[in-house]
């Protein structure tokens, strides 16, 4: 299986999708090698990892930390998470073509039956594999150039990576329909060869007391409601059109907190559009989170808002009814397909958003049954399930192989 | 000797707009969707009655001309009687023409098909007045038997029914109130002063028909008349009532044409007369020539609805008791605007359809049961009733209100008291 980033050195969905679906496979006694790039250190569930970094004789420091496979911006990829360019496209090519050798070496000297590449990173290294080996190969599909852009200026060298991933994949595994669709659409997929598996949750240890819950708590213990965002502040993610509904709500609700947990390249203009409607009082940007620190602020909250123009999957939601959040959800998402208990509107649809966060904050009823019945259908979305379909996948795949040869 | 007993229930809700927190204190037509969506209450009507009522009383007329003995009953909410008045006044006309026949009975119930027997006896009480009232206007009939809103019934509403001059009443043929009783029998409810008769839905033979004709995985399909009066003919001799109750859209609508059941429901009146020991019967005919055989103590409320033949559909979840909550909360405010508008608003939001929209019961399971509700999820049909209702409760304040009977002796209360 290669992969680009794993938790807790993960910038986003990408890496838990992955140690999710690794720690299950591992469970249904799949012997799973997990290859990475770069070293470090990560804690795993019963399956080797393999660093390509080390078999070049470097070590953690190669390449500093921050490339990311959401690089996004209008830019293009070779920005990091923190919206610097960080190294000349070159240097970036290189080291996704370094992880290409690598893994063209490694399947010649290790025996494996399915090849399990996800997103467009790991790519190369995938097709690369499948080439010197001649084992069948996987694409998972987290992610398409087309979300990372918001559908704006797509990158023509990772499109076309990707597209060359479909073509040469024995099958594709899309995180949703709504991703599938994008595969067909715009990459000319064969529809036949891709199988959607949603994603998993993971069940979270309980959440620790962080510095956040302290202030949270007391803005509860006055009377006011929590309405969180959780996402990288990008386009694609739609925390512009929170903000905006954030304001139509405040003119008849008083009473409310809006918290946005993340951190990205609008982070600035956010801030500043916030105070320009002189709404900052009501608006905690908390930067990024992870683990304990967002559980507790899960834990304070009373509704979740993922507003994404773009979403293939969509895992915080499901985190978020765990956590007994309800959630509001743009029906561009896949995680729309998957959960019934939840509120959906249209990204761009600020007046139904308005309207669903309201009727939120105004009826401990609803929120209640979203409360309840999402939590129930949350847990029931388990890692379990996707491995089971991929399990089945591979067995496809494998006949087919032996059968050709 | 065995009686068939059908009846047919017609009922059409008023379904809510998508109605948001910005409409309220502005817009208080709630009911006037006219999107292309299933919330669009006139283009529903018109499908129903070009799919359902219009063949289906075509029939009905045809083979009442046939068989001199074949007898039907109907219970025709009063919204469903007002959108025919308003949208399909032909259709009206053609339940008309079933009635003066002299073979159709029409049934009592809610005005309004509501909930009110279990939240205001006295509300109750004046909606079932309303329907007899309407049902005299429209068809010249002064209904004496009563069926609640989807059958629902305990001992202490059937005490209600009977207080109001009701010979009879419908009821859920429910297991686990009969035990190993039949419901093949006339019954009586349990009642100190106001006992009256119940008919028994048979539900396997009603349910075969409206829920079971058309599945193709049954291993009975497909159901041929001859078939269906074999079954009846077995329970000869050891019944006197085979009560034979469901919607009236089962014929063409929930049950679509292509599946043959125009055709059963045109060779069924023959089949059954052809043993002749084989009767058709109206409600209160079946009232008045059987005997009751037993009496039912029913505590808890019963009624049609799903497996649970219990109130889950309309009230399980938080959402649903809330709602239910809020607009009996302003029962006594509404009345005293006076305000004929504000008052039928008031009670079209009473109409039971509105909380089934909100039930999240089957909503998990993707169930069929979604192809009924008009909303893409429950919540959403509570969000728009939660808005409405805020903006009735807006309305109420900003009206006049005179002074009650009720408040009058509460002040002399007071008064003396002090």
């Amino acid at each position: 299986m290669f992969g680009w980033e794993l938790p807790p050195h993960n910038s986003g969905g990408l890496g838990t999708a992955c140690a999710g679906l690794a720690r299950a496979l591992t469970m249904r006694d799949i012997e799973l090698t997990f290859v990475l790039p770069r070293k470090v250190p990560i804690d795993t569930f019963g399956y080797r990892i393999i660093f390509a970094a080390d078999q070049f004789g470097r070590d953690s420091s190669y390449i500093p930390g921050a490339l990311s496979p959401y690089a996004t911006t209008p830019g293009g990829w070779a920005h990091g998470i923190k919206g610097t360019r960080l190294i000349q496209g070159g240097t970036f090519i290189n080291e996704v073509e370094r992880y290409k050798i690598f893994a063209g070496a490694y399947a010649t000297r290790v025996s494996f039956d399915v090849i399990h590449a996800h997103d467009w990173l790991s790519i190369p290294a995938g097709i690369e594999a499948k080439r010197v080996s001649g084992k069948p190969l996987v694409v998972h599909i987290h992610a398409t150039e087309f979300d990372r852009t918001g559908n704006g200026n797509i990158n023509q060298y990772v499109y076309e990576i990707e597209r060359m991933g479909i073509q040469e994949a024995d099958r594709v595994i899309a995180v949703s329909w709504f991703t599938k669709n994008i595969l067909v659409n715009h990459y000319g997929a064969d529809p036949d060869k891709i199988m959607v598996v949603h994603n998993g949750v993971d069940v979270p240890s309980s959440a620790t007391i962080s510095s956040y819950q302290h202030v949270l708590q007391a803005h509860r213990a006055a009377g006011k409601k929590i309405v969180l965002y959780v996402g990288r502040l990008t386009l694609q993610k739609g925390p512009d059109y929170f903000l905006r509904a954030a304001k139509d709500v405040l003119e008849r609700e008083k009473n409310v907190l809006f918290v946005m947990v993340g951190s990205g390249d609008m982070e600035q203009q956010l801030i500043e559009e916030a105070a320009r409607f002189a709404i900052s009082d009501r608006f905690l940007f908390t930067g990024f989170l992870r683990g304990n620190e967002l559980g507790s602020v899960f834990t304070a909250a009373d509704l979740f808002v993922m507003p994404s123009v773009s979403e293939p999957f969509g895992i915080v939601p499901l985190e978020s009814l765990i956590y007994g959040v309800p959630v509001l959800i743009s029906k561009q998402s896949g995680i729309s397909e998957v959960l019934r208990h939840a509120l959906k509107v249209d990204f761009w649809d600020k007046d139904d958003m308005v309207n669903s966060i309201i009727s939120v904050i105004r009826h401990q009823s609803l929120h209640a049954t979203l409360s309840s019945l999402g939590r129930q259908e949350a847990y029931a979305q388990s890692w379990e399930r996707a491995a089971e379909k991929c399990l089945r996948i591979y067995d496809s795949i494998k006949e087919q192989s032996i059968t050709t040869v | 000797m065995s009686s068939v007993c059908f009846y047919f229930q017609v009922h059409q809700p008023l379904r809510i707009k998508p109605y948001r927190i910005f409409d309220i204190g502005h817009d208080h037509d709630y009911f006037n969707d006219n999107s292309d969506t299933n919330l669009n209450n006139k283009k529903i009507l018109h499908k129903v009655a070009e799919k359902c009522y219009i063949p289906a009383n075509e029939m009905l007329l045809s083979l009442l001309k046939r068989h001199p003995e074949f007898k039907v009953s109907f219970s025709i909410s009063g919204i469903a009687l007002e959108q025919f008045e308003q949208y399909a006044p032909h259709v009206l006309e053609s339940f008309q023409k079933l009635v003066e026949t002299g073979r159709v009975e029409i049934l009592s119930e809610t005005y309004y098909h509501s909930l009110a027997s279990l939240s205001s006896p006295k509300e109750f009480a004046r909606q079932i007045h309303q329907h007899r009232q309407k049902v005299y206007d429209v068809f010249n009939l002064w209904p004496d038997v009563f069926r609640n809103t989807e059958l629902v019934y305990k001992n202490s509403i059937a005490e209600e029914v009977g207080k109001l001059g009701f010979k009879g009443m419908l009821m859920e043929g429910a297991d686990h109130i009969l035990g190993w009783r039949s419901p093949n029998y006339v019954y009586a409810s349990r009642s100190d002063n106001f006992s009256i008769k119940l008919l028994l839905k048979n539900y396997r033979l009603s349910d075969d028909i409206a829920f079971r004709f058309g599945e193709t995985s049954w291993h009975e399909y497909p159901l041929t008349a001859p078939k269906f009066a074999h079954w009846v003919n077995a329970h000869n001799g050891n019944g006197d009532v085979i009560n034979l109750f469901m919607d009236y859209e089962t014929f063409g609508e929930h049950q679509w044409k292509e599946t043959g059941i125009f055709n059963f429901l045109s060779a069924l009146p023959a089949e059954i007369l052809k043993h002749p020991d084989n009767s058709f019967i109206t409600p209160s005919e079946a009232i008045m020539h059987y005997p009751s055989v037993s009496e039912l103590d029913v505590p808890h409320p019963v009624s049609w609805a799903d497996i649970e033949r219990d109130l889950s559909a309309w009230l399980s979840n938080p959402m649903q008791y809330d709602a239910m909550r809020a607009i009996y909360a302003m029962e006594e405010d509404v009345l005293r605007t006076k305000n004929p508008v504000l008052i039928a608003d008031w009670r079209k939001l009473q109409t039971s359809d509105h909380f089934y929209y909100m039930c999240t019961k089957w909503f998990a399971d993707g169930d069929v049961h979604a192809y009924f509700n008009p909303y893409t999820s429950p919540y959403e049909a509570f969000i728009a009733y939660m808005n409405v209702i805020a903006d009735m409760n807006l309305r109420v304040e900003s009206a006049p209100k005179y002074i009650t009977w009720p408040v009058v002796m509460k002040k002399i209360q007071e008064f003396f008291n002090n």
